[in-house]
This record gives structure tokens, C-alpha cells and sequence, in this order.
């Protein structure tokens, strides 16, 4: 057992009330860290942070454990109350989850993205079990006039052993809520786990399975009506003028209005990202009737002028010029070879680089690229909302509801007490749905018609309102000396509108002389995160390149690999070197174990990449064969640190679907524009990864260590694009550079 | 708009809509039945996948005039209680990540295993592949069905 302290300076960051009918409610506070692309834990500070309440006791002995962050296939409904049952020594199968309201009073980080929940959950989530249960302790002890040491428990009940007394939890719970919370608890050794560390089913299954509603497409209420947007065709274009009279005359159709998600001076917040802040509104009677009506709509768009908007970047302020325009990918493509030739700006140096360079015996340059990418969740962009005088009831799917909360508020013209956003499940998120402007679109929709509405965009509209995963290039250069050593890397990475580097993940630390640089092409496409923003394009791109280096070393690329990092561990060049080099080469190590590399007799055309991002490492070994002409991933192996696995099949689905995603991204992913419009906007046109196309089997190995939960959202994604790569580079002699892989092509 | 009587689930519904509407929207909007889900509107995806007369189809793009006499099965009708050896098989293998697509990916499966009680993966893959899932759930879903399959 190891003893934590329930108290910070003065305060203890423990609160418990009675529950209404008896029982306990306890929560507890969370240290609380904003900075959700980086994913650091701020320091503890005297400040009062924010309460949490985790789980309720009834009367009855039924324990009920809050769900506070909104859920996209993740599995944090199951995974974080399983840790709350674990040190509340409950029975697994005797909880229910009841997801928590969106209440920034009582709750603290309630969003899904940067693979953060566990990380940041973990202590807080444990420590209001462990509360819970010394509390129902001291609950029996009085109640039996027994030393409190002496009171057991196991699987929700309380025993004293010696004398035979027994007790549900539900029988305490009242008393237990009138006791002061005690300054220390004892949590458990992560050996002592028996619900942690078990794959538990996801608590939903059977509610997915049966079709019930979940979703935030699913949502009804009474006298809701519908409605449906246009906006402009392409970017670089504005509404500038519509006619409403025909659609108003169809079948079904209420209203159709303009509406100004943001107002032109309205300073945004960083996920506001919305390039058509002017949009029509079609609301009707169903979903089909707006969707057709909407079609009848005759509207007139007009170029926008270059502006500038201010947004509010974590407590700093930046300027953003959107360019005019109508921008098609031949005219990317240009532009980024074009800066690509330039010196970029220098973000890192380490040693001497250009000397390097000059006395190499062997430089190998190599350029890759990797297109816009759309995130194609399968649930369609929608919400629902209810504006009256007095208040706002919001509900659908989002990913951050504390990004919108502000804007949503300024917009309405209503302070935050009187908006309660509801989340519902996603049917998926990937980072699209932190971007939630069509919450404020409802909620502008709903008030104006005065009537509780359902936003619905159709998947075209999901595809061509955009926010987009990026394009990018980037260049790499290494240097080997005549003993085939690698003495210099030179990184030149740069994207629209935004590059992909991270100057100080491997190598930097393992070679003596290093250089990167980075570059923007500036764009009115809008932009935002995607599964492991950046690395999602960085992390593939370095691995595939090192790969490239290892041959002409003449290393096996593991090896290579290994030696790198047993540099970077031993001697590390400069000071900020953003990984564990031991944990780095843990998950190269067991993925060779597993996959047996280097050991099977067979011809596999198998390739390696290995990647740390969002605090936890990946390594994947893939094998892949060409059938019919098509390459076809046979199996993939992947050995992933995230410290202690909360619920390890649920894990491995997480690492699964990451692998199946890459691969399909990498292969097949690939929006492009003509004058300012998105080519495919639908499945017939965009390419996903299908059932037939898919890996045919992925093997998922855990390092087994007691470190602290980090997640896994992210961190297996990038790696298999360079996997995948190397493992083709075996098996047609040549190599992958440009994204997507059937067309391998920067023309 | 003009009155239609559909048997879903094995029970009679009526919806006054307007014939061209297509199935998909008449179950969702109007009889409140949310199961099948809207994912593309062009019979890509496979999220609107429902039985008609026991084999799958996508609804998305049957017009509710077209129906006539046919019998619709939707997720909601697959079972009583959730306990269609199709769907049990897939709690078993923990399949659902976000979940969306499932209803439509369990209603191919139950029509490939009523056509193919015994199906090779070759041909696992090629029924289901009119079905995409974004969370990468393949695996699962082909070994799920092999489960079936082999009891």
C-alpha cells in the first residue's frame, strides 16, 4: 500500500455530501492541466482546483461511478470508473456508469483528445476510491465500536473478520458521508490490482449492439425541428446573396435564413477554426426535407478580400491572415516545393552541421510529402439545441465542450450559468469534433426560430466545411562518415499552413550534429488536429527516412535503431530531448521478440517503425504482400509502452484500430482541391480503408512496467505509415515517399 | 405526402411521408427507430444496412414507395434481448470502439451467415466490404463472425 495525501497547503481536495435518499457522494479534485496538444500536467499551484464528483454510494449498496469525459471508441466510460472500482474494492460487475453533465464547477477536464484522459485521471481517479473505501471503513468501525485497522474489505463489503461482522457498503454510506475525509489514504500496489490490469468489456457493448440510441444523431425531443446549412462551395468564398423562395415552398419547410456563426470582430479562441462564419439555415420538419430543400436553395458567393482575424492562443494573443483566393493542389504542390528550396527558419541546432556535411562520406537526401486529409468520421457533423430567454440546452457529440462554452456564450448574448451542454457518444471524433462550430450554428438556428432544432450537415457538407489535417513536406538529409557512422541529420520540414516538426524527438539527442528547420505556405483552407497532429505526418516520414539511412550503413534497421538510442541514453546531445531513450528502445525490443525479426526463415517482406508521441512509445513490424497487384498488409505486431494498461483488451483494440487507420491513411488517404473546392467529399470518391484491404491479423504486446498510465489514442498511429512504407520498400524494390501510396506521387 | 404501411420488426407501422423518401429517414425521423444510421446518403458506407425480406440492404437509397409487401428487419428487430448469436459474438470479442457502424456491420454479418452458414475469410471480407468502420474494428468483426460461424 502506499500512502497519499488527500490534502495540498491547507485544503484538501476531498469533498463529501450526502447523497438525496441516502448514501455518500464523494468527489474529488484533479490537478488540471490546459494545454491539450502538448499534454503537460501543469504544476500544483495553491490555487483551488476544481471538484470532481466521482461516484455515488446508495442506500441500497449499488455504486455508481461517474463517466466525466465524452466518449468516441476510446473506452473511457469503461476504463476510468474501473480505476475508481479498484481502489474502492468493489465488485466489477455491481457498478453503472452514468456519464457525468458537463458542469466546469464540479468537473475538470472533460474532452477527449491528446490521449490525455488516464494520464490526467489517474491519481485523482484512484484517489477517490481509495477515499471512499478508508471512509466506509471508519463508517463500520463506529458503527461496531471496532479499531478501524482491523475492518477489511473486499468486493463491497466491510468485515471484521475476528467477531464475523459483515457489512454491505450500502449500509454504511450514509454514515460515511458525515465523516471528515481523512488526510491520508492508502492506495494500492499496482500489484495488488484485480480489476486494473483485467480487460473488462466496454460497459455499452450490448446498447450498441441492439441499436439503442447513443449518439448525437440519435437525440429527439419534443417539438424538435430540423435543420440543414449551406455554405460556399469552395474556400475563398463568401455568401453574397440567396433566394429563398423556392425551397421556402417545399414540402416541410419552416424557415431558411442567414446566419453569422462569428461576428467579425469577435476575437476566437484556438479551436473556433471556421472559414464560413456566414451560413444559410434550412429548417424544417425532417432531416430528408431540409436535405432537398436545401438543394432548391439558389445562392450567390462572392471571393473573400485578405483579412486577419485575432485568436486567443492559450492565454496569448496571435494574429492570423486568411489570404484570398481560390486554391487548387497543382498550386500547393508549387508552393511547397518551392519553399522546400529555401533555408527555412532555424528551430535547433546541435554541433556543426554544415561541416558535417561538407567532410561526409556518404549524404543521402530523401523528400517526403503526405496530402490534406479529411477526418470522415462516420457519424455526419450535428447537434441539438434549445435556445429560450432564460437558457441554452445544448446536446450532441463534441469533443471539448470548455472550447466552445465561451464563444457559445458570447454569441447568445447568455452567461455560462444558463448553458448546459450535454455530450452524447461520438461516432468517431479523431480531433474533428473539437472544432465545434456547428454548436454554435443550432444554437443561433434555434434561437431565431424559436423552437428546439436538430442541426444536421450531410456527409458532403461534413467533408467540405473542412478543418482539415494538413499537407506537408519535408526533407531529410543525413551524413555518414567512411566508418558508416551517422554524424549529421538535417530536418527541413514545412506544411499548409502549418509544418509537422518536432525539433527535439529522435534522433535529436543521438547525433552530434543536427539541424532542423521548418516553413509555412500560408492557406484559406481551414485546418485542424488529426489523430496525433504533426507526428502523424513527422513520425512516418522520419522512420521511413531512417530506415533508408540504416541500408546504406549497412545496419540491420532495428539495430541502427537501438544503437541511436543507447547513444542518446548514454550521451545525449543537447539539453531538451523530448523522450525516454530506455523506454524507446523497450518497445523496439519486444517488437523484435514478438515478431520474430531477423529470426523467421520465411520471405517476409516485413518493415519496422518505431515512434514516441503523447507520452507513450510504439513499434510496429509489418509484413505485407502484393495480391493482384494490390499490397496487402498480412500482419502487423505491435509492441506499445503506455505504462500500466488499465483494461488491456480494450487496449489492444485502441492499438488495432490505430494500425488499421495508418495503414488506410497511408495508402489511401488523400483530399485535393480545384479552386478552393474539395474534390471528394464523399466515400465514392474519397478512399478509406475497407474489411477487404484491412490487415488480416494485428498482434498487440504490452511492456509490462509500473509506471503511470499515459494513452494510446494516438501514439500507435504514427509509426505504422513508416512501417508500412518499409515493409513495401521488401517488397516491390522500391520506396514509399509520397502519401497516398497507390499513387506514390508529388506530380 | 401519402400513407404508408410497413411491417418492421414483425409489427405494422404507418408513416405519411412523401414517397420518395427513403427508408432510412422514415425510420429514423419518423417512426423512431435510430438503430440504422446515416453515414453517406449514397449506399458507400454500409451504416444504414437493413434487412428487407431477410437480405441486407442499404436504406439510405430505398424510397419508402418501393417497400410494397416487402418485410424491413432493423437492428432493434434483430432479437428480443440482444441475444442473436450474431450479436452476442460480438460482446464476446469486444468489437464496438465508437460504435457507430456496428448496427449496420451486424446486419450484413447475420444476412452473410444466413446465405454462407460457413464463409472463408476471402469471402468474409468481400460481403462485408460494402461496410467501413473508421475506428478500425475489422479484426474483431471477422473473428466475431468466424465465432458464429463455427457453432
Amino acid at each position: 500500500m502506499t500512502t497519499a495525501k488527500t490534502t495540498y497547503g491547507r485544503r484538501s481536495f476531498l469533498k463529501n455530501t450526502f447523497l438525496a435518499g441516502g448514501g455518500l457522494i464523494l468527489g474529488v479534485s484533479r490537478f488540471s492541466a490546459f494545454n491539450m496538444n502538448a499534454g503537460q500536467v501543469l504544476e500544483m499551484t495553491d490555487e483551488w482546483f476544481k471538484i470532481n464528483a466521482f461516484l455515488k454510494i446508495g442506500g441500497n449498496g449499488v455504486v455508481t461511478i461517474m463517466s466525466t469525459n465524452p466518449e468516441f471508441g476510446q473506452g473511457v466510460r469503461t476504463s476510468m470508473p474501473m480505476v475508481v472500482a479498484e481502489e474502492l474494492d468493489v465488485d466489477w460487475k455491481h457498478v453503472i456508469i452514468e456519464q457525468a453533465p458537463f458542469n466546469t464547477d464540479l468537473y475538470t477536464r472533460q474532452m477527449s483528445g491528446g490521449s490525455q484522459a488516464l494520464r490526467q485521471g489517474w491519481k485523482g481517479l484512484r484517489m477517490a476510491g481509495a477515499t471512499a473505501r478508508q471512509m466506509l471503513r471508519e463508517a463500520a468501525a463506529q458503527a461496531w465500536k471496532l479499531p478501524m485497522n482491523e475492518i477489511t474489505t473486499e468486493s463491497g463489503f466491510l468485515y471484521h473478520k475476528s467477531s464475523g461482522k459483515k457489512a454491505g457498503y450500502g449500509e454504511m454510506a450514509s454514515s460515511a458521508a458525515k465523516l471528515p475525509v481523512p488526510k491520508d489514504v492508502l492506495l494500492k500496489e499496482p500489484k495488488e490490482f484485480g480489476i486494473v490490469g483485467t480487460s473488462q468489456k466496454n460497459v455499452d457493448g450490448i446498447k450498441i449492439v441492439t441499436g439503442q440510441p447513443l449518439f448525437g444523431l440519435d437525440v429527439k425531443h419534443d417539438g424538435m425541428l430540423f435543420a440543414t446549412i449551406a455554405f460556399p462551395p469552395a474556400f475563398g468564398l463568401k455568401l453574397k446573396s440567396f433566394d429563398p423562395s423556392e425551397a421556402k415552398g417545399m414540402p416541410g419547410i419552416r424557415d431558411i435564413f442567414s446566419i453569422k456563426t462569428y461576428e467579425d470582430n469577435y476575437k476566437r479562441n484556438a479551436f473556433d477554426t471556421d472559414a464560413f462564419p456566414e451560413v444559410v439555415a434550412v429548417v424544417g420538419n425532417s432531416t430528408w426535407e431540409v436535405m432537398n430543400a436545401k438543394l432548391a436553395l439558389k445562392a450567390e458567393w462572392e471571393p473573400i478580400s485578405e483579412s486577419t482575424i485575432k485568436v486567443d492562443s492559450w492565454g496569448g494573443e496571435r494574429t492570423e491572415v486568411i489570404p484570398a483566393g481560390l486554391e487548387s493542389t497543382a498550386d500547393h504542390k508549387a508552393r511547397m516545393k518551392e519553399m522546400a528550396a529555401k533555408p527555412g527558419i532555424q528551430v535547433r541546432k546541435d554541433g556543426n552541421p554544415e561541416e558535417a556535411f561538407k567532410n561526409a562520406a556518404k549524404i543521402i537526401e530523401r523528400t517526403y510529402t503526405a496530402p490534406f486529409l479529411s477526418h470522415f468520421t462516420m457519424e455526419p457533423m450535428n447537434f441539438f439545441a434549445h435556445v429560450t430567454e432564460d437558457k441554452a440546452v445544448v446536446e450532441g457529440p463534441l469533443q471539448a465542450p470548455e472550447f466552445i462554452e465561451k464563444s457559445l456564450s458570447a454569441r447568445l448574448g447568455m452567461p455560462l450559468e444558463k448553458i448546459d451542454i450535454k455530450m452524447t457518444r461520438m461516432g468517431g471524433g479523431f480531433g474533428r469534433r473539437a472544432y465545434s462550430h456547428y454548436v454554435l450554428e443550432a444554437a443561433l438556428i434555434s434561437q431565431k426560430v424559436k423552437a428546439p432544432v436538430k442541426l444536421v450537415y450531410t456527409r458532403e457538407d461534413t467533408t467540405n466545411f473542412g478543418v482539415f489535417r494538413p499537407a506537408y513536406l519535408a526533407t531529410y538529409r543525413a551524413a555518414l562518415d567512411a566508418g558508416n557512422n551517422l554524424i549529421a541529420i538535417h530536418v527541413k520540414a514545412g506544411g499548409i499552413p502549418e509544418g509537422a516538426l518536432h525539433a527535439d524527438r529522435f534522433p535529436a539527442g543521438a547525433v552530434d550534429n543536427y539541424l532542423a528547420e521548418e516553413w509555412v505556405v500560408n492557406s484559406n483552407i481551414s485546418i485542424g488536429a488529426f489523430r496525433a497532429p504533426g507526428s502523424n505526418f513527422i513520425g512516418g516520414a522520419e522512420q521511413s527516412f531512417l530506415d533508408e539511412v540504416a541500408e546504406a550503413a549497412g545496419k540491420d534497421p532495428i539495430e541502427f535503431r537501438l544503437e541511436l538510442l543507447k547513444r542518446a541514453r548514454e550521451k545525449p546531445v543537447g539539453e531538451k530531448n523530448d523522450y525516454d531513450a530506455a523506454r524507446y528502445a523497450g518497445v523496439l525490443q519486444l517488437v523484435r521478440e514478438k515478431s520474430g525479426w531477423g529470426k523467421t526463415l520465411s520471405n517476409k517482406n516485413r518493415g519496422v517503425a518505431a515512434y514516441f508521441c503523447h507520452d507513450s512509445y510504439a513499434a510496429h513490424v509489418v509484413d505485407v504482400t502484393i495480391e493482384d497487384d494490390q499490397p496487402r498488409v498480412e500482419k502487423v505486431y505491435s509492441a506499445i509502452d503506455c505504462g500500466i494498461v488499465v483494461n488491456p483488451d480494450a487496449a489492444a483494440n485502441m492499438v488495432e484500430g490505430a494500425v488499421v487507420d495508418g495503414i488506410g491513411n497511408a495508402l489511401y488517404g488523400e483530399m485535393t482541391f480545384t479552386k478552393g473546392e474539395p474534390d471528394k467529399n464523399n466515400f465514392s470518391l474519397y478512399r478509406v480503408i475497407r474489411h477487404n484491404e484491412a490487415p488480416k491479423s494485428i498482434e498487440v504486446n504490452f511492456v509490462k512496467n509500473e509506471i503511470d498510465p499515459t494513452g494510446l489514442g494516438e501514439p500507435p498511429f504514427p509509426p505504422v505509415f513508416a512501417a508500412l512504407a518499409n515493409a513495401l520498400y521488401k517488397a516491390t524494390g522500391k520506396r514509399y515517399y509520397h502519401q497516398p501510396f497507390i499513387n506514390n506521387s508529388f506530380e | 405526402m401519402a400513407i404508408f404501411n410497413l411491417k418492421i420488426n414483425k409489427k405494422e407501422y404507418r408513416a405519411d411521408v412523401d414517397p420518395s423518401t427513403p427508408v432510412l429517414w422514415v425510420l429514423r425521423d419518423h417512426l423512431n427507430l435510430t438503430g440504422t444510421k446515416y453515414g453517406c446518403g449514397m449506399a458507400q458506407c454500409g451504416a444504414c444496412t437493413i434487412h428487407l425480406d431477410g437480405i441486407a440492404t442499404p436504406s439510405c437509397m430505398l424510397s419508402v414507395s418501393d417497400v410494397g409487401v416487402g418485410e424491413i428487419t432493423t437492428i432493434e428487430g434483430l432479437s428480443e434481448k440482444g441475444d442473436h448469436p450474431v450479436q452476442k459474438a460480438w460482446l464476446e470479442h469486444d468489437v464496438s470502439q465508437c460504435g457507430y457502424c456496428q448496427p449496420g456491420q451486424i446486419m450484413s454479418a447475420v444476412s452473410l451467415l444466413k446465405k454462407n452458414p460457413n464463409p472463408t475469410d476471402k469471402e468474409i471480407e468481400s460481403a462485408m466490404s460494402g461496410n467501413i468502420c473508421r475506428c478500425g474494428t475489422y479484426t474483431r468483426i471477422k473473428t466475431a463472425i468466424k465465432t458464429v460461424a463455427k457453432s
